[in-house]
């Protein structure tokens, strides 16, 4: 059940040396097979660049992707050190700007651990064998009598000498590079002695201090501040509004209706007051009187009515096998229960926000907390014409993604205003803004239903998704794939879906769409195991074991997370009174995660959750306390989210702020046990997979806990409360 | 516009402000002092916190003017050199993810384990609930804060 992928072949080293003598190592592809992997015109090759060895013996590490609190300004870097053999305390770490040369620069899909596991092995293992080559060439030695020490030195023991890395520098940069198909690259958390420690984040003594840079933190000399006002209602536009008289207020430097486009996800219509501090451009604001065109008027309470109108359809049959009509006709018992969760908001701390200038000679620089810097320059060069190539975004630090920042609009907008300005400017959002202008996780319906046999065993599954899109296409982060489980599970499967057109913009948010079903699936297997007469676990570990088709996951590392979380939880002992257990799988991006949660309920609705087990099996750990964070993050985040709800009146959003959009505080958040199934398949991220089944933990939980079981979220419309 | 002398970490900074300019936009865009941060401005999150006369409050809605002349910290005065015992706490039991509300989490601890050299659970509770961590560090903030107590004690 290994799923290590071959080295990737395309890569190859390229190895350079600046004036100082520094020694450059990069990854490249071979121009051929890139082209044909991004299916584009052959490009010049060139080479990108992680590791540089000063001659004084700095060694620096460059992390590409772009840093969101989900640790991989760490955990990158961390693999390279280990390949390298340094000690972690002799590496800095610098971010890099947004450079084509380096790929894919994203922080999403938790793909930058998978993604940048081959290559940065690479640059830290070629590196190594070029200064051992150098060591060699100098001391007259073979290469194979030359090793590293972990101080930054590589010796020969037979002769007692020693370099440092510094000192070999440049003459390693001389050595020509191995081939990358040659190098041997450590793989098993056996081989690691940096991967898998705890290692701090690389950047918490800047943030303990305060001066660690983020977004709105960019200053900028001649620097001035703008706000942005878009229609409440999504797509309206200015039909006139009091520019003239807003550039008349305190501070205000300008003022512009800015036209936009038809793009949710783009340049939206709206007015711009640009002021020498944030607060006269927000205090101009407070005197802003637009007359706005409406476009649409979506709510929630129509979203609702159609849904119920469509649940007694059919809808499209997206996915089916067996006979799925004859097992229900054959059925010992049929269950049949609707779920429900609400549009959701990303609300990251930070407010979005972006600093722009167009220097005088048409270049365009950005200092962007983006998730996806490229895509906003592809969006900036689209809307205001100008060529990417004269388009350059530094990454910052950002105060939170969850996904919000893979989308550019913020970019485009700050870009538009900088356009217009011979200043630098940066565009800060206020938290209404924010909450008010999100890409929101899709609300659905999930009208399931399972047969069960007379030995409790389930014999079908069956699932109508009552999902938002234009009837063509499902609206962005509001699609279910057809084979996601219970598919090849069950020997009668069937997934119908039926879509809501809807003019609210969505996106993905944290493990887009398994973060929301999963609280459906996982809860209604509980109802399927008690309706049946069995133990969720036992229920859970037997599906597991049993293939009637395919699954989009190993079934294997599934059931040994299962099973982890369980032991370590005691699963099936006696609890008190008022309290439960619950638990929960999943399997997204890469990782499969299982939670046990533990619950005291009251009669009165009020509950806790005092402790919650998790397991994770994502491949080898890179850095425990930065997975251990993101675990313990997740159960939280998924807690929080369970309260809470984006609703929409006259195609407005009602919620504004932490108000009436409250996420979850110390005091309602419960203790959380982490452990790992450390297998030997590649490593898979960790931002996203652990979201998931902590939900349905908690929910199945509070019906182990209180008889109460939950198919509709958020939780105080239950009558519950925390 | 109205002349005020702040006294910030100690030091005495006289800035010309909007009469109503609340602190936390006086010490970003007038004296550059980026480390207090901005997220929802109407006292809700603790993201803003600052120590006035060393008690946690919210620096988005406290108007400048009103904090004149009388002492402020900011993260960036907490310490000279990094090592106050929340700090260090804060680095062992890595605390952070994206960090944003940390520093408002600092300070809130750091005025926290002044009054209180044995913080349990339910005090640290009560002390941080206005502090809202969207990448739910919580877990962590309870641990390092008794950490920090120990430190200050000079049991760690």
């Amino acid at each position: 059940m290994k799923t290590q992928s071959p080295v990737n072949r395309r890569a190859f080293l390229k190895v350079s040396a600046l004036a100082s003598g520094a020694l450059l190592i990069g990854v490249g592809y071979r121009e051929t097979v890139r082209a044909a992997h991004h299916g584009k015109k052959a490009k010049t090759w060139a080479p990108n660049l992680y590791v540089r060895i000063d001659p004084d013996g700095k060694i620096t590490i460059i992390s590409k992707n772009p840093e969101a609190g989900q640790g991989i300004k760490t955990a990158m870097p961390m693999i390279v050190a280990e390949c390298l053999e340094v000690d972690w305390s002799d590496v800095h770490v610098e971010q890099a700007p947004l450079d084509d040369r380096y790929g894919r620069q994203v922080a999403g899909g938790s793909r930058g651990t998978p993604d940048g596991w081959n290559d940065l092995r690479i640059a830290g293992t070629g590196a190594l064998a070029m200064l051992k080559n150098a060591a060699a060439e100098k001391w007259g030695v073979p290469a194979s009598e030359c090793e590293p020490n972990m101080n930054a030195s590589i010796v020969h023991k037979k002769s007692g000498r020693s370099l440092g890395y510094g000192e070999l520098a440049p003459l390693a940069a001389k050595q020509s590079a191995p081939d990358a198909d040659s190098l041997k690259l450590k793989s098993r958390p056996k081989d690691f002695k940096l991967l898998g420690k705890r290692i701090p984040g690389v950047d918490n003594k800047k943030i303990f201090n305060g001066s660690l840079i983020y977004g709105c933190d960019t200053r900028l000399d001649g620097m001035v501040y703008a706000v942005f006002q878009k229609c409440p209602s999504f797509g309206g536009k200015v039909r006139r509004a009091n520019v003239e008289q807003i550039k008349s207020f305190p501070g205000v430097v300008d003022a512009f209706v800015v036209e936009g486009t038809d793009d949710l996800k783009g340049l939206m219509p709206g007015v711009a007051i640009v002021a020498e501090t944030w607060w006269e451009a927000q205090s101009a604001r407070k005197q802003l009187r637009v007359d706005w065109e409406t476009i649409q008027s979506d709510s929630t309470a129509d979203y609702q009515q159609q849904a119920e109108a469509l649940s007694k359809e059919k809808g499209q049959t997206v996915a089916e096998a067996g006979n799925i009509d004859k097992a229900f006709d054959q059925a010992h018992k049929v269950l049949e229960a609707q779920y429900y969760y609400p549009f959701v908001s990303h609300a990251n701390m930070e407010p979005q926000n972006c600093t722009a200038y167009l220097q005088p000679s048409g270049k365009m620089e950005l200092w962007a907390p983006s998730q996806n810097p490229k895509a906003g320059r592809s969006l900036i060069s689209s809307t205001l014409n100008i060529p990417e190539d004269r388009i350059h975004v530094n990454l910052t630090r950002m105060g939170g993604g969850f996904g919000r920042r893979l989308t550019s609009d913020f970019m485009v907008e700050a870009a538009w205003i900088a356009s217009k300005i011979d200043r630098p400017v940066q565009l800060q959002w206020t938290r209404e803004d924010d909450m008010r202008h999100d890409f929101y996780r899709p609300a659905a319906w999930h009208n399931l239903k399972a047969a069960i046999d007379k030995d409790g065993q389930m014999t079908a599954w069956e699932n109508h998704f009552i999902t938002f899109g234009d009837g063509r296409r499902t609206a962005s982060g509001a699609r279910l794939s057809g084979g996601h489980y219970p598919a090849g599970l069950t020997p009668n499967f069937r997934l119908r879906q039926s879509m809501i057109d809807l003019k609210v913009p969505t996106g993905p948010w944290r493990s887009p769409g398994h973060s929301a079903y999963c609280f459906a699936f996982q809860s209604f297997m509980d109802e399927i195991a008690e309706a049946g007469g069995r133990d969720p676990l036992e229920f859970r570990i037997d599906l597991l074991s049993k293939k009637f088709g395919k699954t989009d996951f190993v079934t294997e590392r599934a059931a040994a997370a299962l099973k982890l979380a369980t032991k370590n939880a005691n699963w099936g002992r006696k609890m008190g009174p008022s309290q439960g257990q619950g638990l929960a799988f999943h399997f997204d991006h890469g990782g499969y995660v299982a939670y046990v949660a533990e619950v005291t309920a009251q009669p009165s609705g009020q509950f806790r959750v005092d402790q919650v087990y998790g397991a994770a099996d994502v491949g080898p750990v890179l850095n425990r306390s930065g997975a251990d964070n993101q675990v313990e993050g997740c159960v939280i985040d998924a807690l929080s989210t369970a309260f809470l709800e984006i609703s929409f009146t006259d195609g407005e959003v009602d919620q504004s702020n932490f108000a009436d959009y409250n996420l979850l505080r110390i005091n309602q958040a419960p203790s959380i046990q982490v452990d790992y199934v450390q297998s030997d398949n590649d490593p898979a991220g960790l931002g996203e997979p652990p979201i998931a089944p902590a939900t349905p933990a908690i929910t199945n939980a509070l019906y182990a806990a209180s008889g109460k079981r939950v198919r509709s979220l958020p939780l105080g419309n239950e009558g519950l409360y925390i | 516009m109205s002349e005020i002398t702040l006294n910030i970490n100690g030091e005495k900074h006289t800035v010309d402000v909007p009469s109503d300019m609340p602190l936390l936009w006086a010490l970003r865009d007038k004296l550059n002092m980026t480390g207090t941060k901005y997220s929802c401005g109407i006292g809700q999150c603790g993201t803003c916190t600052v120590l006035i006369n060393g008690m946690p409050m919210r620096s988005c809605i406290t108007p400048a003017a009103s904090v004149a002349g009388i002492e402020v910290t900011t993260i960036e005065g907490l310490s000279e050199d990094g090592k106050h015992p929340v700090q260090q706490a804060w680095h062992k039991v890595d605390v952070p993810q994206c960090g944003y509300c940390q520093g408002g989490q600092i300070l809130t601890a750091a005025s926290l384990i002044e009054r209180n050299a044995n913080p349990t659970d339910a005090d640290i509770d009560a002390a941080h609930s206005g502090n809202i961590c969207r990448c739910g560090t919580y877990h962590r903030i309870r641990k390092a804060v008794k950490l920090a107590a120990e430190i200050k004690k000079g049991d760690a």
